[in-house]
């Protein structure tokens, strides 16, 4: 997990969020109505526009979409956190989220390879997860 | 009653201006003026980029405009290039303007960096910078990887379009960078955000661009050939703010844009001599002519690497160098260059141009105009 980057302040659409996280918990909003899962938080369904949404918990499972292997730091903290994966993972759960991928040199990563989410243990401050290949027994960095 | 371009304007661009924005800005709007012929006192509209630090009553406070009756502004950065002009030609078509200004002033390398520094985690942003997705090139460089593993596209095919932007910056006085670049010079650039090199990055630069559309009769009246605002267009496509969470990172939102640029012209893909495409990132280039029916989906890397897009191929694409070489103005100076081939006065000129299309396919929102010259 990368140390040192700036933290959003939670409001009342994205709070259950975070507040999941601080608790090792991946919590999203699935509608009542059409059962479809949405991200980012927000007050309505993106797919159907009912605004009766419920929070579940995920098992933050899914695939790679997407990722790119950062090399430079864009902040000062980043500089002894180099090179770092960040991407796009395809949950179980029907929603594409960014995260980081550890637990593997970057070059082992492809496109649709299973993933499985980790929380940090350690860190200061607001806790995040990140996706590592799947039956990994190599946690976060 | 068709709007036209009459006049364009741009400061010299460098890496440092030492002048405000506010001077950039007056100057390239005074040069877009006097270009047309046209004297301050008949604008009546301004149109900006919402990004710039530069309003319309700042502007028009110091250039001396008075009463303006529009004022509006484009937004999501380098689309709003041709979106600007798009609306300009709107409001000039539904009567409601008659002299417009569109601008963009901005101290890209000397003043606050685009993607430097930690930015405000708010919004969408707040589900993509604490994981360390905290510059443009982070996000982008996420639709590069996915026209690689879907169609196969190399980084050697983004090297070739940074190749020819170079090439042909070459040419271009104005450019800010002109020497030779090889695409063993691209591939040994390093890498910022793998697949994502230094050379397939844009410039940072100090400088401005103006343009002034009136009615496409008066244009004609003055000094230059006027150019013709054929049709615009723009497109979110799905996902609005929230780009990296879209359904398909491997097709253009400008997909969209296109369909509409085309109808409402009555021209199509095969009408287009030259091609001016917002260039923030090699890989878009690629997009844009993919989503604007230059290429079939998934072929425009080797388009490219064949030398397609160069001056003398069957395609040339930013011919002024674009925000690769020439300058980054956030995508004003790509319509100027149109008009520049469309009057035949361009420092790399396509023998013949007579339909320009300028667009935008930047992964936040597309943008296009299809311009056509008098000749
Ligand atoms: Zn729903």
């Amino acid at each position: 997990m990368l140390e040192g980057l700036a933290m959003p302040a939670p409001d009342g659409d994205s709070a259950p969020f975070w507040n999941g996280c601080e608790e090792g918990k991946l919590m999203l909003q699935r509608c009542d109505g059409c059962g479809q899962a949405s991200w980012p938080p927000g007050p309505v369904c993106a797919s159907c526009g009912g605004d009766r949404l419920t929070w579940v918990e995920s098992q933050g499972r899914g695939t790679v979409y997407s990722w790119v292997v950062v090399a430079v730091a864009f902040t000062p903290e980043l500089a002894d956190q180099l090179p770092y994966a960040v991407g796009l993972v395809d949950l179980e759960d029907g929603v594409r989220m960014v995260t980081t991928f550890e637990g593997c040199e970057p070059n082992e990563i492809e496109a649709g390879m299973e993933v499985e989410m980790r929380f940090d243990e350690s860190r200061e401050g607001q806790r995040l997860f990140c996706h590592v290949p799947a039956g990994s027994d190599r946690g976060s960095r | 009653m068709k709007a036209a371009i009459a006049g364009v304007g741009q400061t010299e661009y460098s890496k440092d201006s030492g002048r405000t924005e506010l001077a950039l800005a007056c100057e390239a709007v005074d040069k877009a003026l006097a270009d047309a012929a046209i004297p301050r006192a008949e604008v009546d509209a301004v149109i900006r980029y919402d990004w710039d630090r530069i309003d319309e009553l700042s502007l028009a406070t110091h250039l001396g405009l008075k009463n303006l009756g529009w004022m509006s502004q484009a937004g999501d950065g380098g689309p709003a290039g041709n979106a600007i002009i798009h609306h300009a030609a709107a409001a000039i078509e539904a009567g409601l303007a008659t002299t417009v200004v569109c601008y963009r002033a901005l101290n890209g390398r000397t003043g606050p960096r685009i993607g430097h520094g930690p930015g405000e985690a708010s919004g969408a942003e707040a589900f993509q910078m604490p994981w360390g997705m905290v510059s443009p090139v982070t996000q982008f460089g996420q639709f590069a990887r996915r026209h690689m593993v879907t169609y196969g596209t190399t980084s050697e095919q983004f090297g070739a379009v940074a190749v020819a932007a170079r090439r042909h910056a070459s040419h271009n006085p104005a450019a800010v960078m002109r020497g030779p670049m090889s695409l063993a010079d691209h591939q040994a650039s390093r890498l910022i955000a793998d697949p994502l090199r230094l050379f397939d990055c844009c410039l940072e630069t100090d400088g401005a661009c103006a343009l002034v559309l009136t009615s496409a009769e008066r244009a004609s009246h003055g000094p230059n050939p006027a150019i013709e605002v054929l049709a615009g267009a723009q497109a979110s496509g799905p996902g609005g703010a929230a780009v990296v969470f879209r359904d398909q990172l491997d097709v253009s939102e400008a997909t969209h844009c296109a369909a509409d640029l085309y109808r409402r012209a009555g021209l199509g893909p095969a009408d287009v001599d030259v091609v001016m495409v917002y260039d923030h990132f090699t890989p878009f280039v690629l997009f844009a002519l993919e989503a604007f029916g230059l290429c079939e989906r998934g072929e425009a890397g080797a388009f490219a690497a064949e030398g397609g897009i160069e001056h003398g191929g069957r395609l040339p694409v930013n011919t002024h160098g674009g925000n690769l070489s020439e300058a980054y103005l956030q995508g004003l100076s790509h319509p100027i260059e149109a008009v520049r081939q469309l009057r035949g006065e361009a420092a790399l000129q396509v023998d013949g141009a007579r339909v320009a299309l300028s667009c935008a396919a930047s992964a936040g929102t597309a943008s296009a105009v299809l311009l056509r010259g008098a000749g």
